[in-house]
């Protein structure tokens, strides 16, 4: 029967091309919607998960309770306890500490006073330890633009645009000056060693990256960090899982009674993380029905013109017998072989834009300029089993439903008029 | 009746009589507080939400325009130098040896964690220059009658744009001040304390900042040691000084 119905479609191109031309243009479309959606918004997660959130965090409830904060007075104290802990309860889970603060950073003129000075936010980070470095993970390394990584205490990387902005070069002597955990001035001499660039809007404006040990000696922060950041061995972000360690690590650790104990949070409950994963979960939703309701509507159009074409052909079948149930049906088997050619069609172009997507990406940093928010600048696509398919539901169903729609006409259909329509 | 309403009639009169000016007693606060120069060495004791400091500090002064201080203690702290020159403030540690200048934001940051920022360290103190000020009522603190002077900024560019300062009337030395933002929000919260006399002038030896935005249960800025019209050497506000 399929042989059959597929020899129909091909000889007979009126009844074909159009739904497969419209299924292929919207399966297309949503393809490279998904894969440009999932791309991006795994990026932002990755961005974020590599540089601030972690899959998991543990910082004191004092900090959770003023997340805004970039002052290191609400740090979790005793660190170094509590990170064997960790290890031990959660040997599965990569645990990383680090520093984040904000403060100034002045470069001196030939007389050492001040001759340029600009803030800056700076990452405390495990550069010089071969354990748990940070170098790779934040993808240090491949940042670098100018220069070297830090190989020894007391050198750091600052931002190419800071580094602009501020008229320094690799080798330059910079101050940092800030506040200590304890609020007290904090000053601390710096050789810049190398440049980077992050591509994102945040990190290039004015980041500064230290070794973990300078930046608590800077900030007087020993058996001190800002927070401890923990990495899933899958190496993806899985909300579940996440929630399953924190609930597990805050039942033992956190106290309610004391502002300063620790608290374990997922990624999804920071930065505003969690509406940002719900809100692109319901706008793929939101396409794909879109998309469907549009296309039924434009098949159950395409299927009226049909109908009226084949008009005489199904009257025809009919008045020789054939049961309005069949015809029916085989309009909607021919519906189906139609939504999966033109959804296979679609998926495949969909496809190859979505890789070109993926491979080269659109730079979006001139639209970002006061963007706030830690997110890569380069729009990237990413191709997954979910883009695959995923055409398939709306290329499939809209054909169906609009063949549905459109075939209802035949059971309108009145036998003793069919011979007499048939004459005509 | 008419009897009655003469006499409360003539008490508002008297009263009002009796009520200086704002600018008479911003006068005579200047007249207490503002000397030719000083040399004071302080404690000040900062309660953080964790733990609370003292930091000790030896600081010389001419006016409200020069002020050198070294900070004398914590061992963290020690040799950390400040130079206050008009408008214009720089910082020095020894452990950098590096002259700094601060400015932009890092002038509303708090100055030692305290609840003081360089910006109120840098203002002037001459306030009938930048207020209106006028007397707005009376209030008994700690046993003290006060005026309340309330003080609106003439410009927009004032650190606090409204100030509300309790005056002991018969002292002439503020026990409690005020500081609002342009919206009315109110900002810091000042209580001075332990008023001595010090060569014929009246003195506050112990004043209490509360920054209300801030966490944590304010700053203790105590006097130890006080000498007003000093003989102070010139090097002293320069930034050579800063590094000797």
């Amino acid at each position: 029967m399929i042989k059959f119905l597929l020899k129909g479609l091909i000889r007979d191109r009126h009844r074909s091309l159009f739904p497969i031309l419209s299924i292929s243009i919207g399966v297309t479309l949503t393809v490279l919607l998904q894969s440009w959606i999932t791309g991006y918004l795994g990026d932002i997660i990755d961005y974020n998960a590599r540089f601030s959130t972690g899959h998991v965090k543990v910082i004191t409830k004092a900090k959770y309770d003023n997340s805004q904060q970039m002052a290191n007075d609400l740090a979790i104290v005793g660190t170094n306890k509590l990170t064997e802990n960790l290890d031990e309860e959660f040997p599965e889970i990569t645990w990383i500490k680090r520093i984040r603060f904000a403060g100034l950073l002045d470069i001196p003129d030939e007389n050492g006073e001040t001759k340029t000075q600009g803030p800056v936010i700076g990452w405390g980070v495990n550069m010089l330890s071969k354990k748990n470095s940070d170098i790779e993970r934040m993808n240090i390394r491949k940042s670098l633009q100018d220069g070297k990584l830090p190989t020894k205490r007391g050198e750091i990387l600052i931002s190419d645009e800071l580094a602009e902005k501020l008229k320094v070069g690799v080798g330059d002597d910079a101050t940092f000056l800030g506040s200590t955990m304890y609020g007290s001035m904090a000053m601390q001499n710096f050789v810049i060693s190398g440049t980077v660039h992050f591509g994102s809007m945040v990190l290039d404006k004015g980041a500064i990256i230290v070794d973990f040990n300078d930046a608590q000696t800077a900030l007087n922060m020993e058996n001190a960090t800002s927070e401890i950041l923990g990495y899933l061995p899958s190496g993806d972000y899985d909300n579940e899982i996440a929630h399953n360690y924190a609930d597990r690590f805050n039942k033992k650790y956190s106290n309610s009674e004391d502002e300063f104990s620790p608290i374990m949070i997922t990624l999804s409950e920071q930065n505003g993380l969690d509406s940002m994963l719900e809100y692109v979960s319901s706008f793929i939703g939101i396409i794909i029905f879109v998309f469907v309701l549009a296309m039924s509507i434009v098949l159950w159009n395409t299927g009226l013109i049909g109908g009226l074409r084949r008009y005489g052909e199904v009257g025809l079948r009919l008045a020789i017998g054939e049961n309005k149930g069949t015809v029916y049906r085989r309009m909607i088997y021919e519906s189906v072989l139609i939504g999966i050619f033109g959804s296979l069609v679609g998926t495949m172009i969909g496809l190859g834009f979505a890789y070109l997507l993926q491979t080269k990406g659109i730079d979006l940093s001139s639209m970002m300029q006061n963007n706030s928010m830690m997110m890569p600048t380069v729009v990237k696509a990413k191709i997954t089993s979910t883009t695959f398919f995923i055409g398939f539901i709306p290329g499939l169903f809209s054909t169906i439903v609009g063949t549905m729609l459109a075939g209802i006409g035949i059971y309108k259909r009145e036998t003793a008029q069919l011979f007499r329509e048939l004459d005509v | 009746m008419k009897k009655v309403l003469t006499i409360i009639l003539l008490t508002i009169v008297m009263l009002n009589g009796q009520t200086p000016s704002a600018e008479t007693i911003l006068k005579k606060i200047d007249e207490n507080m503002i000397s030719k120069n000083q040399i004071m060495t302080s404690s000040m004791i900062i309660h953080g939400r964790r733990v609370s400091r003292t930091i000790r500090s030896k600081s010389w002064s001419i006016g409200d325009t020069k002020n050198f201080t070294e900070y004398l203690s914590p061992a963290r702290e020690k040799g950390t130098k400040m130079l206050k020159l008009d408008d214009k403030l720089w910082i020095y540690t020894p452990s950098t040896d590096r002259i700094i200048k601060i400015s932009g934001h890092m002038l509303r940051q708090s100055v030692m964690g305290s609840d003081l920022s360089y910006e109120d360290m840098m203002e002037s103190s001459d306030l009938t220059d930048s207020y209106d000020a006028k007397v707005i009522g009376s209030e008994e603190i700690d046993g003290k009658q006060c005026w309340i002077i309330n003080l609106v900024g003439k410009t927009d560019d004032l650190v606090y744009h409204q100030r509300k300062i309790w005056v002991d009337m018969k002292l002439y030395v503020p026990l409690r001040e005020e500081l609002f933002a342009k919206s009315g929000k109110l900002l810091k919260r000042m209580e001075l304390k332990n008023i001595v006399n010090i060569d014929s002038r009246w003195y506050p030896m112990k004043m209490i900042f509360k920054d209300v935005l801030k966490n944590g249960e304010g700053t203790e800025f105590v006097i130890d040691e006080i000498k007003f019209d000093q003989d102070i050497p010139k090097y002293k506000f320069s930034k050579a000084g800063l590094k000797r």
